[in-house]
């Protein structure tokens, strides 16, 4: 079993096809609950979460010994950010593409799917 | 290529795909068959090609591939195990059942669509056609150092991601099965454009024979067979001159490969699931009947194309249906239908060539000549632009 980082990316501003009215944001959520239900039967969900904008964002900069610089705003300035996440489990690169799928039908959102290198603490020995 | 060479590239796929599967790595199978073929080298010369080349190697470079994980701790049960997984090598590549579905495996892991297309390609080549990577680099007339990387990347995503080595399963192939179709096709055409690349050309058809082979029920395989095998009919297309279908000398295409084509799209046609591949492969198969030009059945390839655009609505397909559309309702209605594309082809030179051609034909020589030298300006190769000039020229004398 591997684990997989699923970003749910999103576009500044207004986008196409989000939910405007209340019915629609009723709709959506009701999807997104669905889905994660689905993830949680199949025992693939980890964690997940929905992020604060790029205007929430606090970067702080410099390096082992040096001094450290906080500054306002994302570490990329982009359209597009990251507005959410998946972490889950899953058997391959397949299965977690098939899930990957299921989060764009639900979210109308682009994914992108990372495989992680190590997950949990890092240990001694390694 | 010499025999032992030859035996190498059919050894390849089979032995990687087979090691693939035991090891489930997909860099120690490579290397471990590697070491076969190079301990081959030095045995096969003296003691003869043995009669099972590919099980030779997949023994060989089995034994090897144990070696190598007994060296650390976490393979040392897993080589235990597949020492005792009994005598797999034995078996004929082609045929016997568990090499063919690790062959399966190893074609759709390389062609995986997590994969750019160019790394899917290289794979491809690499893995499954056993070309060695200076082979697969002047194919693609990159550095070999280039394409070394282009693999290793490849290579590290497919173990880094975990993308599976496995056939798709019955709601997938078809969508998966395209990718395949895809890259086979783009290492034909890869060598159809250079006749220095011939060999690749033989590969593309070598590997899509293959799996063919493998799916005998998918007939999308055998169309793309069929489409390589007409279009092979032709020298490939290197530095020399363009010549046009109309005054091509049908005398000295090559009739075997012509018939073994027509057979394959007699098989599609009866099978009745034509999909694009089959359906391209049954326009050529009509080309090549006509024994001379003027004998061409062109409502039968208008009706092929109206199929076509049905499953496959391309700009070029449409370019390509106007143009038979112009044979059989006259130039007019031909140029009517080119027209029409103008907003989406007007950056490709064989609509301005295929204007061109058209406005000839109504005599209007002035315009024709311009749309020519457009098609000129923006042909692709030498000889495209060397024959579009002149056409042009031809039609600006008198």
């Amino acid at each position: 079993m591997s684990q997989y980082l699923l970003s749910v990316y999103e576009a500044e501003g207004s986008v196409q096809g989000a939910p405007a009215t209340p019915e629609e944001m009723r709709a959506f959520m009701g999807r997104v609950i669905a889905l994660e239900e689905e993830m949680d039967r199949a025992g693939a969900f980890v964690f997940g979460g929905a992020l604060h904008g790029p205007d929430a964002a606090t970067v702080v900069r410099g390096g082992t010994g040096l001094d450290k610089i906080t500054t306002d705003g994302p570490f990329v300035e982009a359209k597009e950010h990251v507005g959410g996440f998946y972490i889950i489990d899953a058997e391959d690169l397949d299965a977690a593409l098939a899930w990957a799928e299921k989060v764009v039908e639900a979210t109308n959102h682009d994914i992108e799917v990372r495989p992680f290198r190590a997950t949990g603490r890092l240990e001694d020995g390694h | 290529m010499d025999d032992v060479e030859r035996a190498f590239r059919v050894a390849h796929g089979p032995a990687v795909a087979t090691l693939t599967r035991l090891f489930g790595d997909l860099g120690l199978a490579e290397d471990a068959v590697q070491d076969a073929f190079v301990t081959a080298l030095d045995r096969w010369p003296r003691d003869g090609v043995p009669d099972n080349p590919a099980g030779w190697i997949v023994t060989t470079a089995r034994h090897r591939a144990i070696d190598v994980v007994r060296r650390n701790r976490r393979g040392r049960e897993l080589a235990a195990e597949i020492g005792r997984d009994g005598p797999t090598a034995a078996a004929d590549p082609e045929t016997s059942e568990p090499m063919r579905d690790d062959q399966l495996r190893l074609i759709f892991t390389c062609c995986h669509p997590a994969l750019r297309v160019e790394h899917q390609v290289a794979l491809t080549l690499r893995l499954v056609a056993g070309l060695t990577p200076a082979e697969v680099a002047s194919a693609f007339l990159v550095g070999e150092e280039t394409m070394a990387k282009r693999l290793v990347r490849a290579k590290f995503k497919i173990k880094a991601a975990r993308i599976p080595y496995r056939v798709p399963d019955d709601a997938e192939l078809p969508g998966r099965l395209r990718a395949v179709l895809e890259v086979l096709y783009l290492a034909y055409n890869a060598g159809a454009d250079g006749a220095g690349r011939h060999d690749l050309r033989a590969e593309a058809v070598r590997l899509t024979r293959l799996l063919a082979a493998l799916l005998p029920d998918e007939p999308e395989v055998a169309g793309l067979l069929a489409l390589m095998l007409s279009d092979a009919r032709l020298p490939a297309r290197g530095r020399e001159d363009v010549v046009l279908l109309r005054d091509q000398d049908r005398s000295r295409w090559d009739g075997a490969l012509i018939a073994e084509g027509q057979a394959l799209v007699l098989d599609c046609l009866r099978r009745r699931r034509l999909g694009p591949f089959q359906l391209q492969a049954a326009i050529q198969a009509l080309h090549c009947a006509a024994s001379r030009y003027e004998e061409t059945d062109w409502a039968a390839i208008v009706r092929f194309y109206d199929r076509l655009i049905a499953v496959m609505p391309t700009p070029v397909v449409a370019l390509n249906r106007a143009v038979a559309v112009a044979e059989v309702q006259g130039a007019v209605e031909g140029l009517r239908l080119l027209d029409e594309l103008g907003s989406e082809l007007a950056g490709y030179h064989l609509w301005h060539a295929a204007r061109g051609s058209l406005l000839r034909r109504l005599g209007r020589r002035t315009e024709a000549a311009a749309a020519y030298e457009r098609a000129a300006e923006l042909a692709r190769s030498e000889p495209e632009r060397r024959f579009l000039r002149g056409q042009s020229e031809t039609l600006r004398r008198r």
